[in-house]
């Protein structure tokens, strides 16, 4: 089937503003969105930029704007996207090239919510143990794979960019809900000042973005109540 | 993320009502005549009209913020936040139905009697 591309382009060493270009492309209703994108890269505008790498939807480089919303090029079938597809930058990043997102700021916020284990007792010189329980309790959140589709949909960080986002609050929910880990009062300090969980007007728009279905508002709300309640609650 | 966004525009709403009502019941202050003078405004059957949207704006406001309320503080709220946003928006119209049929019925007099004494709004 014939389909027309819409792809919202800028290189900023040539435009001076976005502008938008289209594609007509032969695809395969089991195509994938990627696909077209390099069939367009390949064989008809080298130019075109953006950010691919496993194509199979588990290292989150290809998350951009499909049709007004997130998705990963990768995971996106030709046969849902109708006749004629609108591909964007995600909102609330800053555009680099054409696709390509400045995804900086994305990390220097997750990394601020310390998403790695804290201890403060002596190493146990075994495995730290836990339970199935336990582990069930963190599951949705080690399913992200920092795509940051969700922190892209979220109007509070459109309209606030120095919030610290959807996708940090669902890794330090990981942590925070670990029954290994020690640093979480640490990490609901650090969640609970203005910029923290709080500009969550819980919207939902991260819950539908996610690729990895994470019911990401939820977590931010488990976070919320642990802030409120003085630490996690038992699930 | 309309759950949010009528939220949003009905609160601005809810406001911009409190501005004018603090201006209608400040006419107080200026005598009963004056109030009672600035009050027949709300009769005219266009902000009748207003007053149909208020009405939406504050319902939907209200149950909506219940819903938010749960969504915070019940652990499955935001399992049950699209159901609850279907139940906001029964909600919402079951209330303004009745609301609304008080609101016009005497704007809607010209149609079924003898002129009303503001028939001339």
């Amino acid at each position: 089937m014939n389909i027309l591309v819409r792809i919202k382009r800028y290189d900023p060493e040539r435009d001076a503003k976005p502008y938008w270009d289209e594609f007509r492309v032969d695809v395969e209703p089991i195509d994938r969105l990627l696909d077209t994108l390099n069939t367009i890269k390949w064989t008809m505008d080298g130019t075109l930029t953006y950010r691919r790498s496993c194509a199979h939807g588990v290292c989150g480089s290809d998350a951009m704007r499909i049709n007004g919303r997130n998705r990963l090029a990768c995971k996106v079938l030709m046969r849902d996207v109708g006749k004629k597809v609108t591909i964007e930058p995600m909102l609330g990043y800053s555009v680099i090239k054409d696709l390509v997102i400045d995804m900086d700021r994305f990390f220097d916020k997750y990394r601020s919510i310390k998403p790695y284990l804290i201890t403060h007792d002596n190493e146990p010189g075994t495995e730290r143990l836990q339970s199935p329980e336990q582990r069930a309790i963190y599951d949705e959140g080690t399913k992200c794979i920092l795509c940051g589709a969700c922190t892209g949909s979220c109007p509070s960080i459109w309209g606030n960019p120095d919030w610290v986002g959807p996708a940090s609050i669902v890794n330090a929910h990981r942590f925070i809900f670990d029954s290994r880990d020690q640093g979480g009062a640490e990490r609901l300090n650090l969640l609970s000042n203005k910029d923290g969980v709080w500009r969550c007007r819980t919207i939902f728009n991260c819950a539908d973005a996610c690729p990895r279905n994470i019911p990401v508002t939820d977590l931010i709300e488990q976070v919320k109540r642990a802030i409120v309640y003085g630490g996690p609650e038992e699930a | 993320m309309w759950s949010w966004l009528f939220h949003r525009i009905s609160g601005l709403g809810i406001l911009l009502f409190l501005f004018i009502h603090i201006v209608d019941v400040s006419m107080l202050s200026f005598g009963p005549d004056v109030y009672n003078q600035s009050v027949t405004l709300f009769d005219y059957w266009i902000v009748r009209l207003l007053s149909l949207s208020l009405v939406v704006a504050v319902l939907y406001h209200a149950f909506n913020g219940v819903r938010i309320m749960a969504i915070d503080f019940w652990r499955k709220g935001s399992r049950y936040q699209r159901a609850m946003f279907g139940a906001v928006l029964v909600l919402t119209l079951v209330v303004f139905i009745p609301v609304a049929y008080i609101i016009m019925l005497p704007a809607l007099h010209w149609l079924t009697q003898m002129p009303h004494s503001t028939a001339g709004h």
